[in-house]
């Protein structure tokens, strides 16, 4: 076991190492023109286009320019933007960083909790009506943009049903610290939780019935009811347990996509002012020095994200463990 | 009896139609006796004791007849009522040990869940229920191997295990589907050795079902033969040995090769195969492949004869 | 297959784009902020001024539910929102539709050569898939697009302009090859050390023909799987970026441009951004269903995961 985790942890360094080069690839080697003029932007002069071409050292081999590029970001964290003179980027990052984490966090709990309940109601009665609605729910949650529908969601609760009993309640869009008022924090985020865990929670819902409901053809489950116990026992603590193994794989894969994806968009039409909209404002000004720190930053915490869900994994299945 | 079943009836309507796997199956268990029940591949001994313990959970499956435990009617019965005999009175033993156990619990867990669903006492005291089950099943080091996974046992551990779980509550009537049939032949005269030795000690009646005649001679009583849904053949073990009558019983009979004389030439198979369910004969389900078969044949035989009964219309009295 | 003719008939309709701009005389690509309509025989400008004193600039027409005759409201620069959801329509899907391919086509290739050649190929070409299959796809896919939309691209002879709507396609068809090759690479693994494959080996098959004859016709099948489900997913992904404004580059349109167009009406004129998005949950959810139902007629051991967005 110490072992398989040992292994798992040294691909997530690799894994690390690929993508820091992958993303140094990109934003310094893509063919096509030169890189100090991406970084420094739009309409940049000959001096600030000097200025980026020695602090990231455009003049020396392009392992020394990858080291640097890392060092800035990870070690020093003095790489700074040109877009606004001498703002430093990494500081600006790790400001933003528990906005996106209470998003995220929130989000994933409801997301776990909606779907583990619906998955389980739609298995105990599958093939009728209860199964069929909640499963044609799910795949209409699948199939809306989660930037969309936050809009839906501003439009409902910003406008007009601003003044009603029911939705009165909302705040105005933006965040509110923790550490400032737990109560304003929570409300502020509850309409950004929502928005953003319905797809997760519609293709969980849909991934979990489908696999109680393979776990309850199992034999297994055969001897579960020989020995007498009540369906609600079989269904939660045979079936549903050992389904829950493809659903942990599977919550580190999507937790990922949640990180990098949606809760950037939702984060955008909420105005809440994580790493996403951080990267969302920079893509407006074509900062490229924020966008490389956001998107290193946050593909490292969704590749340690799945690395702590494997091995919860391999906590949770014998087969795995004793091997 | 602790047992009668009578003019049982299991029909599964499916796309084609209402289709009969059972059709009108009456038999007794006694106390403490051991019945064998015989047949190929779908002839429905299976799904007689399935029926009995009443986990055909299909939706579309259809239950007719009477079956009485104890005197209690349990067609009908209401789920709840039923689960409390179920694991208490009435146990299953199940032909694969390898898919049979829940993969993700230790084997202690699983038989003190059993424990605890059927009677009121401390976890502590149902895990060291577990262990004296293990002991008793043969399974060495029990107080170690309540904490292994299934995966970590091998097939007749595992089937022990299941055995272990399945005597949990001392069951009156202990229903065997194939336990041997995926073990090794060594392994599996040692899992028949111990069903021998637990039903001696306990008094427990078994329902032993199997499709080898063999496993039979050495623990039934009585043997009751299947085919096709119905019973064509019933009798104590040794008269069934002695004077097989039914054709298809012969038949099986000649499929094995003796233990004592010379070796024939080759053994003999059964033409043909069992008929689907869906396209049973509509007399003797038995007489297209049957040797015998004549006119009368047309008509279902009944199950007649006292103390050897048979369904042929080859039989005197007819 | 109701659901197939519901996101056939959505299709249709957009291809259809430019003989209802025409026909309702629009120009659905240029501002045209002084245009005046005729709305139940009353003259009314595109564009309104603002009837307080307070409220700057101006405000643009909402839905006036005449087909032709700004059906769905103007934008903020006065164009047809109609005109434009189809032409936005007409760019999702075409760029949806060729991604996916260029997704499969490499995908495939990829995990056939690792799958059936294994060794050194098999080792870089996984190793190189794990990296990209664990990058956030939206991450990889804004750094991307954020370095080509700044100059475009230049490969050798060929020159992609910024503007292109190649680029969003390049981008979305290479972002999603790991998703498709990987379960390729395994089928094909595991294909490679069946009976039926042994035995033709064991008669003397080339390589060559065993990939074509008994492994190419096992993997398409899961190739077909994937194809309404990675047009979904192509759908969202498009949409996102073009919201980012990183994806389709004005004054061309997609579904997700018009929903961020209308991000800023959301109060006013909701029917900019409801309308596409609308569009969207529509294509996408008729590409799941019948998705579903695919996989369920050929795949029924579902190798193929629902996409994610």
């Amino acid at each position: 076991m110490v072992f398989a985790i040992l292994q798992r942890l040294a691909q997530m360094v690799f894994v690390m190492v690929g993508i820091s080069m992958l993303v140094f690839l990109i934003f310094f080697a893509t063919p096509g023109v030169d890189p100090a003029a991406r970084i420094a932007g739009r309409n940049a002069s000959p001096e600030v286009l000097e200025a980026v071409r020695i602090s990231f050292g455009f003049d020396q081999p392009f392992y020394i320019q990858y080291l640097t590029m890392m060092q800035k970001i990870f070690v020093t964290g003095d790489l700074t933007s040109f877009v606004n003179r001498g703002w430093k980027v990494v500081p600006a990052v790790l400001d933003t960083i528990p906005v996106t984490l209470s998003l995220v966090f929130g989000a994933a709990v409801l997301w776990v909790v909606f779907s583990v309940i619906i998955g389980v109601v739609a298995a105990a009665c599958r093939d009728r009506w209860p199964d069929k609605l909640l499963m044609i729910l799910g795949l209409i949650g699948i199939s809306m943009p989660v930037y969309w529908l936050g809009e839906v969601m501003n439009l409902l609760t910003q406008s007009r049903f601003k003044d009603t009993w029911f939705l009165g309640w909302v705040p105005p869009l933006g965040y509110v610290p923790f550490s400032e008022s737990p109560k304003g924090w929570f409300l502020a985020l509850v309409i950004p939780w929502i928005t953003l865990s319905i797809l997760y929670i519609g293709l969980y819902a849909r991934v979990l019935r489908a696999s109680i409901t393979e776990a309850l053809q199992e034999d297994y489950i055969r001897t579960a009811r020989a020995k007498g116990l009540s369906e609600t026992r079989i269904l939660l603590v045979h079936a549903l347990r050992t389904s829950l193994i493809a659903f942990v794989t599977l919550f580190g894969l999507d937790f990922g996509a949640l990180v990098g994806g949606s809760a950037l968009l939702t984060e955008v039409v909420f105005g809440l002012q994580g790493v996403g909209k951080l990267t969302y404002d920079a893509l407006q000004n074509l900062d490229l020095p924020v966008i490389m720190t956001t998107v290193l930053y946050a593909s490292f915490f969704v590749v340690m994200a799945n690395a702590v869900v494997d091995v919860v994994y391999i906590l949770l299945d014998p087969r795995v463990r004793s091997a | 009896m602790i047992l009668s079943v009578r003019d049982l009836k299991v029909s599964f309507n499916t796309e084609a139609g209402l289709v009969r796997v059972l059709d009108g199956v009456s038999f007794d268990v006694a106390e403490g006796e051991i019945l064998g029940i015989v047949g190929e591949s779908g002839s429905g001994k299976t799904v007689t004791m399935l029926a009995v313990m009443a986990l055909i959970a299909d939706l579309n499956a259809r239950i007719e007849g009477s079956i009485r435990f104890r005197g209690r009617e349990l067609v009908g019965l209401p789920a709840r009522e039923i689960r409390q005999l179920r694991g208490r009175d009435m146990a299953m033993i199940f032909q694969d040990p390898m898919t049979a156990l829940t993969p993700v619990y230790t084997i202690g867990w699983q038989i003190a869940e059993q424990v605890l669903a059927h009677r009121k006492v401390t976890r502590r005291a149902a895990w060291d229920r577990a262990i004296d089950l293990l002991a008793e099943v043969g399974i060495p080091r029990p107080e170690e191997a309540v904490h292994r996974y299934p995966h970590q046992l091998s097939g007749g551990m595992r089937q022990r295990a299941v055995i272990a779980m399945a005597l949990t509550c001392n069951p009156a009537l202990l229903v065997a589907d194939e336990p041997t049939t995926a073990l090794d032949v060594t392994v599996q005269a040692q899992i028949l050795d111990l069903l021998r030795n637990l039903q001696a000690k306990h008094g427990s009646a078994i329902v032993f079902i199997t499709h080898d005649l063999g496993v039979m001679a050495e623990l039934a009583d009585r043997i009751m033969v299947m085919y096709a849904g119905r019973i064509v053949e019933r009798a104590p073990a040794d008269a069934l040995f002695a004077d097989p009558r039914h054709p298809y019983t012969l038949a099986l009979l000649d499929s094995i090769p003796p233990l004592e004389g010379p070796r024939p030439h080759r053994l003999q198979a059964i033409e043909g195969a069992p008929p689907s369910p869906l396209f049973r004969p509509r007399g003797c389900a038995f007489a297209p492949r049957c040797r015998s078969a004549f006119a009368a044949c047309a008509q279902v035989p009944a199950l007649r004869g006292a103390g050897h009964e048979v369904a042929c219309h080859l039989e005197p009295g007819t | 297959m109701a659901a197939l003719s519901v996101f056939v008939l959505i299709l249709v309709c957009c291809a259809l784009a430019p003989v209802y701009a025409s026909w309702a005389g629009v120009d659905p690509f240029r501002s045209t902020l002084d245009a005046v309509i005729i709305v139940n025989g009353v003259e009314q400008p595109v564009m309104e001024l603002p009837k307080t004193g307070l409220a700057l600039g101006f405000s643009p027409i909402g839905p006036t539910w005449q087909p032709g005759n700004y059906f769905l409201g103007a934008d903020n620069q006065g164009r047809d929102v109609m005109a434009r959801l189809l032409y936005g329509g007409l760019n999702s899907i075409t760029i949806a539709g060729i991604a996916t391919i260029l997704t499969l086509a490499f995908a495939t290739l990829l995990g056939l050569v690792a799958g059936f050649y294994g060794g050194l190929a098999d080792t870089i070409i996984s190793r190189v898939l794990d990296v990209l299959w664990a990058f956030p796809v939206y991450l990889l896919a804004i750094s991307l697009s954020v370095v080509m939309i700044t100059q475009g691209i230049r490969l050798g002879p060929v020159e992609i302009d910024s503007g292109s709507l190649a680029l969003p396609i390049f981008i979305i068809g290479l972002i999603y090859i790991p998703y498709v090759a990987r379960p390729v690479r395994g089928q094909v693994m595991s294909l490679r050390q069946s009976d039926f494959v042994m035995a033709a080996i064991g008669l003397g098959a080339s390589p060559g023909r065993i990939l074509r004859k008994d492994i190419l016709p096992n993997v398409s099948t899961t190739l077909i799987v994937f194809v309404p489900i990675m047009l979904a997913l192509n759908m969202l992904t498009e949409s996102a970026l073009s919201f980012l404004s990183i994806g389709v580059q004005p004054p061309n349109a997609s579904w997700g441009t018009i929903i961020q167009d209308g991000q800023s009406l959301l109060y006013t004129r909701p029917w900019v951004a409801l309308a596409p998005g609308i569009m969207i949950v529509l294509s996408v959810l008729s590409l799941n269903v019948f998705g579903d139902g695919l996989r369920d007629a050929l795949d029924p051991k579902s190798r193929v995961k629902l996409g994610r967005g």
